[in-house]
């Protein structure tokens, strides 16, 4: 079981681009399951002012990677309440794998100033109760 | 002469924006430098630019600002404006315009000297190239009569951090003074985790906190989230202005930090500033008792 897991880690952390590591990571959270579900993966594409998407549906316990891109700015990617963050750089795939526990709306935003529509540059994750 | 006391329940008793606050709470030191009864005024996020439904009269308010301080019936020992001067832009041509124009706005006040730091809107696309040439340093230390501001950065960085450098400055500043030395920051961002989620916060503020907290007369002023708002870290204060453009929701409040309606019934609502009073301690008397003397008579 643990060297299956140990694969599958590695098997995220050895695609592409920079791979960041917060407090509500699939790695923690993900247990010992035998049969671990392939994550998905999510594009976010960073533009000034906005995300796309800005709206993401989620299941309860469901695992994902978020890929995300910038086109114009190093936007900052920040969830508070996961306490997970990274910047996103122009060029360079950020890739944050993620889990979510807990059924709600979780917010993201971009914390790194971008300019006068920077305060409104925000999502949310919806996240299903299953 | 009227006595301070007196000038300042008349300055509340005639609305406006006041807030008395006293910056000591320790005892004095017996041998601390004289400190003085004075006070200051704070003035924060003039937005000078800004131009939207949240504020028609966004053209006017600083200048009104401007006069209701020049007003004033006793004129404070200094004024302090903590951040965002300018409303951003990405036209670096028309970011100096603005700050040009701020800058003569505020020629008109009458007192000095005037205290400036960036917010995000003035340095963060440019990490404070502009403001520098208009304003000078984004971090320094002044004294006067005995209580010792700092002034922190933590906008320029458009991560909202401090950074190393100037955590490292502040440190050294900081060993110079007493554990007990009258301390003031000045700021635009809260130092602390105000609302993550709505980004007022300063990335590494824990850092500079941590700086300050083994002095006992430490309070923070800062701007950045367009209201009064009141917060302790411990022992030490922080204390939010309101704007001079328009106000913000109650931290938390809602989903995202829009501004409030103007309200055309009350134009200039939730808009203001602050004074500032810092007193000195009453006189104390230190105490030391000694034995009689033993021995051979």
């Amino acid at each position: 079981m643990r060297s299956s897991r140990r694969q599958f880690l590695r098997r995220i952390l050895g695609s592409s681009g920079a791979v960041l590591c917060g407090g509500s990571l699939l790695a923690e959270a993900a247990g010992e399951t035998s049969q671990p579900q392939p994550a998905r993966v999510i594009r976010i594409e960073a533009k000034k002012f906005t995300y796309t998407p800005n709206e993401i549906a989620i299941q309860q316990g469901e695992s994902v990677i978020l890929d995300l891109t910038a086109l114009d700015f190093v936007h900052g990617f920040n969830i508070p309440d996961l306490h997970v963050r990274a910047d996103i750089v122009p060029g360079k795939a950020t890739r944050l794998p993620l889990q979510f526990p807990s059924a709600g709306k979780i917010s993201f935003l971009c914390d790194n100033f971008c300019g006068s529509g920077h305060e409104e540059m925000g999502g949310n994750f919806n996240v299903i109760a299953s | 002469m009227i006595n301070r006391r007196d000038f300042l329940k008349l300055t509340a008793a005639g609305g406006g924006a006041v807030l008395m606050s006293s910056l000591y709470t320790g005892a004095l030191a017996v041998d601390s430098p004289r400190v003085d009864d004075f006070y200051f005024v704070q003035l924060s996020d003039s937005h000078w630019g800004f131009s939207g439904p949240a504020n028609p009269d966004a053209a006017n308010t600083l200048k009104k600002a401007v006069a209701a301080v020049n007003a004033l019936p006793m004129p404070p020992d200094f004024i302090v404006f903590t951040g965002d001067l300018t409303q951003t832009t990405d036209d670096p041509k028309e970011r100096r315009e603005r700050m040009a124009q701020f800058r003569d706005v505020v020629a008109e006040l009458k007192v000095g000297p005037v205290y400036f730091m960036p917010g995000e809107h003035d340095a963060a696309l440019d990490r404070g190239a502009a403001y520098k040439e208009y304003f000078g340093k984004t971090h320094y230390r002044f004294t006067h009569k005995g209580v010792h501001f700092l002034v922190l950065d933590n906008v320029s960085d458009p991560g909202a951090k401090i950074g190393e450098e100037q955590l490292v400055w502040l440190k050294s500043e900081l060993a110079a003074l007493e554990q007990d030395a009258r301390i003031v920051v000045f700021t635009h961002r809260p130092l602390f985790d105000l609302e993550p989620k709505w980004d007022w916060a300063t990335r590494d503020g824990d850092q500079a906190i941590a700086l300050l907290m083994p002095y006992t007369n430490v309070t923070v002023f800062y701007g950045h989230i367009h209201q009064e708002h009141h917060h302790t870290t411990g022992h030490i204060a922080h204390h939010a202005a309101r704007s001079l453009i328009f106000p913000l929701p109650v931290p938390g409040s809602q989903d995202r930090r829009t501004p409030l309606p103007w309200d055309p019934a009350a134009p200039g609502k939730g808009l203001g500033f602050r004074e500032v009073q810092s007193e000195a301690r009453q006189l104390q008397y230190q105490l030391q008792e000694f034995p009689v003397p033993q021995g051979q008579s």
